[in-house]
């Protein structure tokens, strides 16, 4: 119960108390993530896609326990093996190649779980390595403003107006191939759309009451952009970082199909598209196009749930 | 030694059409736990007057000169990390308009919380109590559970408590509240500012209470300062500014007070309006709305002290 508060002394103010200090039985806050996850609930779409999104992700974890042959293990690759049709028994009769089998003997559908793995990996990575690198730039250019806000906004503008493939394929030439370098590559051309995101909203934020509310109770600044500005520019933020994550993941392929991304030991969707490749045209086409369907899928899955995140973050949208 | 002393504080913008003199050569003093009201119309310099005393102006705005005295420490050496120290702890500001001045997608407790925890070690369990303290003590009822609210929650009235709350959680020397009743009900209004008045008489907080509304500190307020233009044109006890204006502004801005006794008349109004701060007349800027202004008015009238009072004016209204 209610128990009158020690400053309702004054009588006069008693007539409008009623409303404005006493107890009134609110229904418990909802905190914006569980609102938010409640409101994505509602649309059909997007739950399809996350739910798929989660079944790959899990695939991609489970692969080493879930796959019948480690593809890249040697010992149980057999040559003789190769280029089966989808469906083919190996020659012991103990394992069906459910997607066939490459040129090299590997079974299909295991090179696509441990393909997903990489992929998903490095455009996870990359993408919130970007959003790290990105936000701190973004932020600090809105809340100092002036000098620092022009350099910083310069350099990002000069590292947009590049075509990103051409970043890459730049970088890569240069680097050589290899995990980290693609990771770097990729954070290299994707930290600029996060940093002029996160820069453009945090300029609405920065000119708002509470962050002057907020200086005036004597909070650092570090303070004032990671836990103030920051948690307010959250919504655009999310919904970047989704399609970014997309994005990452099609170019890595992009990159691994030209050959200068991932080397051949670590062999991601579009590393296994472009070994397939040579195949399609003597109608072995479950090489290459199996792998591209996975890749299309983790994508097309990834872009819905981040265009619904879009529309549920933002109320004018969301009717 | 009073709590803050402003001596001759000139704030300038440097704007591309010129350089606005937003403050010019204000000077006042605050004792300890007293109330000192600063009363002017749009423009006259009232938020400017905070935001200096805060160290919050944005560029373009700047001190050009002056001293702020806090406690006998001169301010404007202060360093940014002095000013994180007193800002918040020591001195403490209330904002206009409660919708803008809480963080959104925080919580009133952990953003009162945050107040603390930045200016004192202290576990979990203390803060705690000191948060549900001071949201009991601006008449929260139930503080424990309204902490774990989102501004959105709660009405313009609360948002402005759990304001105050926020700047009387550290028991600060000094609060300076921009306006805080203006974006409210009349009737909250009159609540906020009883309770202004009964926390800073139980806890000896100075205030610095900022309207436009004479008829608001006229209650509140020990001593009373009318700006013009970006000057002090007169201040002194408020029972002595408002029952004797000295300055022909001071006087106008009384008249047009609604009361009683003009029932059924026309309000009176100050004829003309507020200057343009980059096209203020020579000498007092007053003059040109005046009845009382003369050629001697093109001279920017010079403090005069009489008594407990001050006033910038050649004619002054003698004692009535």
């Amino acid at each position: 119960m209610p128990q009158p508060s020690p400053n309702t002394m004054d009588m006069n103010a008693t007539a409008v108390s009623g409303t404005d200090s006493a107890t009134a039985t609110l229904p418990p806050p909802e905190s914006p993530w569980r609102l938010t996850a409640r409101r994505f609930g509602r649309r059909l779409p997007g739950v399809i896609a996350a739910a798929f999104l989660m079944l790959l992700v899990l695939l991609a974890l489970a692969a080493p326990l879930i796959a019948p042959q480690d593809p890249y293990d040697l010992a149980q690759v057999t040559i003789v093996e190769n280029e089966r049709a989808p469906g083919a028994l190996s020659d012991d009769g103990r394992t069906t190649f459910l997607l066939g089998t490459d040129g090299a003997g590997r079974d299909m559908a295991s090179a696509i779980l441990y393909g997903l793995r990489i992929s998903l990996g490095i455009g996870v990575a990359s993408a919130l390595v970007a959003l790290a690198v990105g936000t701190v730039v973004g932020l600090t250019a809105a809340y100092f403003g002036g000098k620092v806000d022009a350099v910083l906004m310069r350099i990002v503008d000069v590292q947009l107006s590049l075509p990103t493939i051409l970043v890459a394929l730049v970088l890569l030439a240069v680097l050589g191939q290899g995990v980290d370098k693609t990771l770097l590559a990729l954070v290299l051309v994707q930290w600029a759309t996060f940093a002029r995101n996160v820069r453009g909203s945090a300029m609405v934020e920065r000119n708002k009451e509470y962050i002057e509310a907020a200086m005036g109770q004597g909070l650092p600044a570090h303070r004032l952009m990671l836990r103030h500005m920051l948690p307010n520019c959250m919504a655009p933020l999310v919904v970047t970082t989704t399609n970014q994550m997309a994005n990452a993941i099609t170019l890595e392929a992009t990159m691994s199909f030209l050959g200068i991304g991932l080397p051949q030991t670590e062999p991601s969707l579009g590393l296994l598209i472009s070994n397939g490749f040579d195949y399609v045209l003597s109608h072995q086409y479950w090489i290459s196009v199996f792998p591209g369907l996975a890749l299309v899928l983790l994508v097309v899955s990834i872009s819905v749930v981040g265009d619904q995140l879009r529309v549920v973050l933002n109320p004018k949208l969301d009717t | 030694m009073a709590l803050l002393e402003v001596d001759r504080l000139v704030t300038e913008f440097h704007t591309g059409a010129g350089v606005v003199r937003a403050l010019d050569n204000v000077s006042f003093t605050l004792e300890r736990g007293k109330v000192l009201g600063i009363v002017g119309e749009s423009g006259s310099g009232k938020s400017v007057t905070a935001f200096s005393l805060m160290n919050l102006l944005e560029a373009p705005g700047r001190i050009a000169s002056g001293s702020i005295r806090f406690k006998g420490e001169e301010l404007g050496a202060a360093s940014p990390t002095r000013w994180s120290q007193l800002r918040g702890d020591r001195i403490a500001m209330v904002f206009q308009d409660p919708m803008m001045s809480l963080n959104p997608v925080m919580r009133i407790g952990a953003q009162l919380a945050e107040t603390v925890a930045i200016h004192a070690r202290a576990s979990r369990a203390q803060i705690d109590e000191q948060v549900c303290s001071a949201l009991r003590r601006v008449g929260i009822a139930a503080p424990a559970e309204r902490m774990r609210a989102y501004p959105h929650e709660l009405s313009g009235g609360m948002r402005q408590r759990v304001a105050i709350a926020n700047a009387i959680i550290n028991a600060p020397d000094l609060i300076i509240a921009d306006e805080p009743t203006t974006a409210l009900d009349v009737t909250i209004q009159g609540q906020i500012l009883y309770e202004m008045k009964q926390l800073v008489r139980s806890s000896g907080t100075a205030l610095l209470w900022i309207t436009h509304d004479i008829s608001l500190v006229k209650d509140l307020a020990d001593h009373l300062c009318v700006m013009y233009a970006g000057r002090v044109i007169e201040q002194g006890p408020v029972d002595q500014v408002i029952g004797q204006p000295r300055h022909p502004y001071t006087r106008g801005l009384i008249d047009s007070l609604p009361h009683a006794a003009s029932r059924g008349k026309r309000l009176y109004s100050i004829p003309g309006a507020t200057p343009p701060l980059l096209a203020l007349p020579p000498g007092c800027a007053f003059a040109p709305r005046c009845s009382r202004a003369s050629a001697a008015c093109s001279v920017t009238p010079q403090v005069t002290v009489a008594g407990a009072r001050e006033f910038r004016c050649f004619h002054p209204l003698d004692r009535p």
